[in-house]
């Protein structure tokens, strides 16, 4: 929808967030906030070692126990191959998990799952399940996992979809364009780098959590904290066994995601263990699960090679990829794939591209979607071997992103190579403020006084440093989305989606869009997200899709009702609806002066003459994704004695087309900036030499708190998306790709040494201060 | 074992376990503004008032707060009639998923008792020990100066 130059009501204004007032008054949103009278307690029992066979299992005592209802192993329920990743259909992920298989693959696999009366009789229970293993040797990193002789660690006959299950490989991309080593060789100038991100945590702060119970016609329901509530009932119904029309899922208020949530982990455990005991059930994981049994970003090392002409116009990218999955493929090959095709359009001149990659399983935690979904790690080398190509050409960093970033009307071959695990869709860019975002950034962080001037301040030394990302809005051929608006008789709405707000505030958002072609304030469109008994359909909260795929589907929505009222209000007045107005919470004849409020049609419609319920279900299915843009800027405060980084000033333009609710945008790129902070100076999960994670809390593994928070500031620079609802495109990912590029290039300008190792610790930077004679 | 104690302003006399954590004692309660985000106290999210004070529920256990005031969020606002904190939080899109809302708004309420007029290093402070994964502290630190702009104001009750 192109934007015109009607005045907004709804659109582009901080209205109150619809869940807001039962969210800051404490109100039983969230999943575990519902008492079941007589809920079981499910628990489930880690494996101990990273890598064994289970050779018997044996429950007879845990089943004594008094209060357990329940003991599920590999020896009592079936054994159907799938992928705990909640993505579309066909499922590009490999089929190589089972619920309890006869292998464990990493230290906290899981091996046996209880349900009983306490979580204490649980816990009992868990202690007293017998387990015999035999160990196999284990691997530990990728590099092992791809070396000769390696022990295959996904040795099942009935997994489907690994790439080369005998070597270790879960997915693998190879694209060609052009000619890369020769586009290289030719070219005038070359720049390099090397950069590796460890095992991540998203760390919401509400676990994964779910409840199982039956409603009164015998059906399950699990309530659960979930990006992809239909996914869930999709691959649950699949798993256990059940007709998928006698499963419904409900999505309560979610405490945070960041894709861990678009697995689904414990949903089909809880399923089976309610199956099994005709009781409700209750599950959540603690938060040393979280950590180790729930999901990570895919560590990985990305490797690019920069060739440009003196001019600084690039001519050849190589790009390198070394994927670590962990113990299963959860999006092993659509995370592995993003890292290609959400950075290389960004630097479009390039003619000769060359993407590579390979993801493998280890006996690690399972990695999964993780906000940025790969561009973060692929713009983590990217971007500092912009810099390193920038400083090589004596140009500005700025001015190099400038010469070649993508502009509105350009493409790029990439689009159409690469999409999530298959070929992508063609598509050209129709908004971007790139430029207008450079020059914003650099001029809130004081990029021209500041850059190369290494102001010192005691054993303190400052730069500054920066970066640019896209991403995308949505998956193109693979996401859908539906909305069902519904006016009541008193002539408010009723908006109900499949969309899943999961903290992002896309409820209001969509009430916004549905709000402003209605003519209606916010607060007269209730909206309900979700339930797969009552909303239509909705790929889910994922790929930065919610606002653009889900928002074109519920503007549509809109559209179709505004018809509808129109003809309501034409009959009443004896008017054409082309003479009539929507607006203001009533329909008024441009001709006559006549008016009728919407509650006088919604009275009407319901009750009184040629009766008729208005409504309509649109849907939306993503034919293109267009990117938002974002330029990053961040100040940072080198200690040459003690290696300590600090982030002083964190500056982020980012083009999201129209913002629909300002505030909210804001409030994406400032989490996503923070989280990419802590990625960038202390995220990390450590590992023993035998695969035990060692520092599964929150106190050892160290996400930043409000005291580490450096002076953030977001400011969003409009454009349009034609193809967006009310203009907007995506920003909830875009964030998260900037810190750790922009914070290693401030690092460089500051002290001369290049981090390329994440997170940038104090040992770190002192090695490499150390290892340049600083 | 019994205890009692005031518990968001009215008394209550009960059964407990002496091992219960008060985080499970309050939640059986129906105070489900208490959440559990760690269960090792370094999340915050399940802060509650003992006498005034922020204190991680989910480190103490129920006999500990016998003879003692306990507040949660349910007894600070509802919904058709926020504390001006919690509309604060709102006003300033403070709030994004909501979980750990509950103890920051408590503990920024300790603080803003204390300190009517503090910094925004003050109110980093006394937030250091609640974890938000989604807002970046950035409207949050907003919300609770506003939110001693209008106890300056005289505009708390």
């Amino acid at each position: 929808m192109a934007v015109d130059g009607r005045k907004r009501n709804a659109v582009g204004r901080s209205v109150r967030k619809v869940d807001g007032p039962a969210l800051v008054a404490g109100k039983p949103v969230f999943t575990l906030d519902l008492d079941l009278p007589g809920a079981l307690v499910g628990k489930i029992l880690p494996s101990p070692h990273a890598h064994a066979e289970i050779v018997s299992i044996d429950t007879s005592e845990a089943e004594a126990v008094p209060g357990v209802r329940a003991v599920l192993h590999q020896g009592n329920v079936p054994r159907v191959p799938y992928t705990t990743a909640g993505q579309g259909w066909p499922e590009p992920s490999p089929y190589d998990t089972v619920l309890f298989d006869r292998k464990v693959r990493f230290v906290g696999d899981r091996v046996a799952a209880v349900a009983a009366v306490t979580e204490e009789a649980a816990l009992e229970a868990l202690r007293k399940i017998k387990v015999e293993y035999r160990v196999l040797p284990a691997v530990l990193s990728p590099e092992t996992a791809l070396a000769d002789g390696a022990p295959v660690i996904h040795d099942e006959p009935d997994a489907e979809g690994i790439y080369d299950a005998q070597r270790n490989v879960a997915a693998a991309v190879d694209i060609p364009v052009g000619d890369a080593a020769q586009g290289l060789a030719d070219a005038a100038v070359t720049a390099e780098a090397m950069c590796e991100i460890p095992y991540s945590q998203h760390a919401a702060i509400e676990p994964h959590c779910v409840l199982a119970y039956f409603d009164e016609a015998g059906r399950l329901v699990l309530r659960t904290s979930t990006q992809v509530p239909f996914h869930v009932r999709r691959i649950v119904a699949r798993v256990v066994g059940l007709d998928p029309a006698r499963i419904r899922v409900i999505k309560p208020r979610i405490g945070g995601g960041f894709g861990s949530k678009q697995e689904v982990i414990l949903e089909p455990v809880a399923a089976l263990l309610a199956l099994r005991t005709g009781r409700p059930v209750r599950m959540a994981y603690a938060r040393e699960e979280v950590f180790v049994a729930s999901r990570t970003r895919h560590p990985m090392r990305v490797a690019v090679r920069l060739g440009a002409g003196e001019d600084g116009v690039l001519q050849a990218v190589d790009m390198e990829v070394l994927s670590n999955t962990g113990a299963y493929g959860a999006h092993a090959l659509t995370v592995l794939s993003n890292v290609g095709s959400k950075t290389l359009p960004l630097y479009n001149k390039a003619r000769h591209l060359r993407f590579h990659g390979r993801a493998v399983y280890t006996n690690l935690p399972v990695a999964g979607a993780y906000r940025g979904y790969g561009a973060t790690q692929g713009y983590f080398a990217l971007e500092v071997a912009m810099d390193v190509l920038a400083e090589k050409l004596g140009l500005d960093p700025d001015e190099l992103r400038r010469r070649n970033h993508i502009r509105v009307g350009e493409t790029s071959p990439i689009f159409e190579k690469i999409g999530e695990g298959r070929e992508g869709t063609a598509q050209i860019v129709r908004s971007c403020a790139l430029e207008e975002c450079l020059r914003i950034g650099a001029e809130r962080i004081g990029w021209r006084e500041k850059r190369g001037k290494r102001r010192t301040d005691g054993p303190w030394v400052h730069g500054v440093g920066m970066a640019c990302a896209m991403q995308g809005s949505g998956i193109t051929g693979v996401d859908m989305a539906a909305a069902t608006l519904v006016m009541q008789d008193d002539g408010s709405f009723r908006l109900l989606v499949g969309a899943t707000d999961l903290g992002t505030g896309s409820d209001t958002i969509l009430a916004q869009i549905a709000a402003e072609e209605l003519g209606v304030p916010v607060d007269r469109v209730l909206v309900y997200s979700a339930d797969t008994d009552f909303t239509p359909f909705d790929t889910g909260a994922y790929a930065s899709s919610t606002t653009y795929v889900s928002g074109n589907a519920v503007l549509r929505a809109a559209q179709e009702v505004r018809g509808q009222i129109l003809d309501v209000a034409a009959a009443a007045l004896e008017e054409r609806p082309e003479v009539l107005e929507l607006g203001g919470g009533a329909v008024e004849s441009r001709r006559t002066g006549k008016r009728l409020t919407l509650a006088e049609i919604g009275h009407r419609a319901t009750y009184v003459t040629d009766q008729r319920q208005i409504a309509a279900t649109a849907s939306f299915a993503c034919p293109e994704s267009p990117p938002p843009f974002a330029a990053f800027f961040c100040e940072v405060a080198v200690d040459r004695e003690t290696g300590i980084v600090r982030v002083e000033h964190f500056v982020v333009a980012a083009d999201c087309g129209v913002a629909i609710h300002p505030q909210a945008a804001e409030g994406q790129l400032e989490g996503a900036v923070l989280q990419g902070i802590g990625h960038a100076l202390s995220e990390e999960m450590l590992f023993s030499p035998s695969g035990r994670c060692v520092n599964a809390s929150l106190f050892d593994y160290k996400i930043p708190s409000a005291l580490d928070a450096p002076r953030i500031e977001a400011i969003l620079v409009p454009s349009s998306e034609p193809t967006g609802p009310w203009g907007a495109k995506s920003i909830s990912e875009i964030g998260i790709n900037g810190p750790l590029p922009a914070i290693s290039n401030a690092i460089y300008d500051a002290v001369g040494v290049r981090l390329t190792r994440a997170p940038f610790t104090s040992e770190r930077v002192l090695l490499a201060l150390r290892a340049a004679g600083k | 074992m019994k205890v009692s104690f005031e518990l968001n302003g009215e008394p209550k006399y009960l059964d407990v376990e002496p091992g219960e954590r008060l985080v499970a004692l309050l939640r059986r309660l129906g105070m489900k503004s208490v959440k559990e985000g760690c269960g090792t106290g370094d999340c915050g999210a399940c802060t509650v008032l003992v006498d005034g004070r922020a204190m991680r529920s989910c480190l103490m256990v129920a006999p500990q707060v016998q003879g003692k005031r306990v507040m949660t969020l349910e007894g600070l606002g509802t919904v058709d009639d926020p504390h001006p904190l919690q509309q604060a939080f709102l006003d300033s899109g403070a709030v994004q998923c909501g979980f750990c809302t509950p103890g920051m708004i408590l503990a920024t309420y300790e603080l803003l008792l204390r300190n009517g007029d503090p910094t925004p290093d003050e109110v980093r402070e006394a937030i250091s020990g609640n974890l938000c994964r989604c807002t970046g502290y950035v409207k949050i630190v907003d919300a609770v100066l506003l939110a001693a702009q209008w106890k300056k104001e005289g505009r708390w009750r």
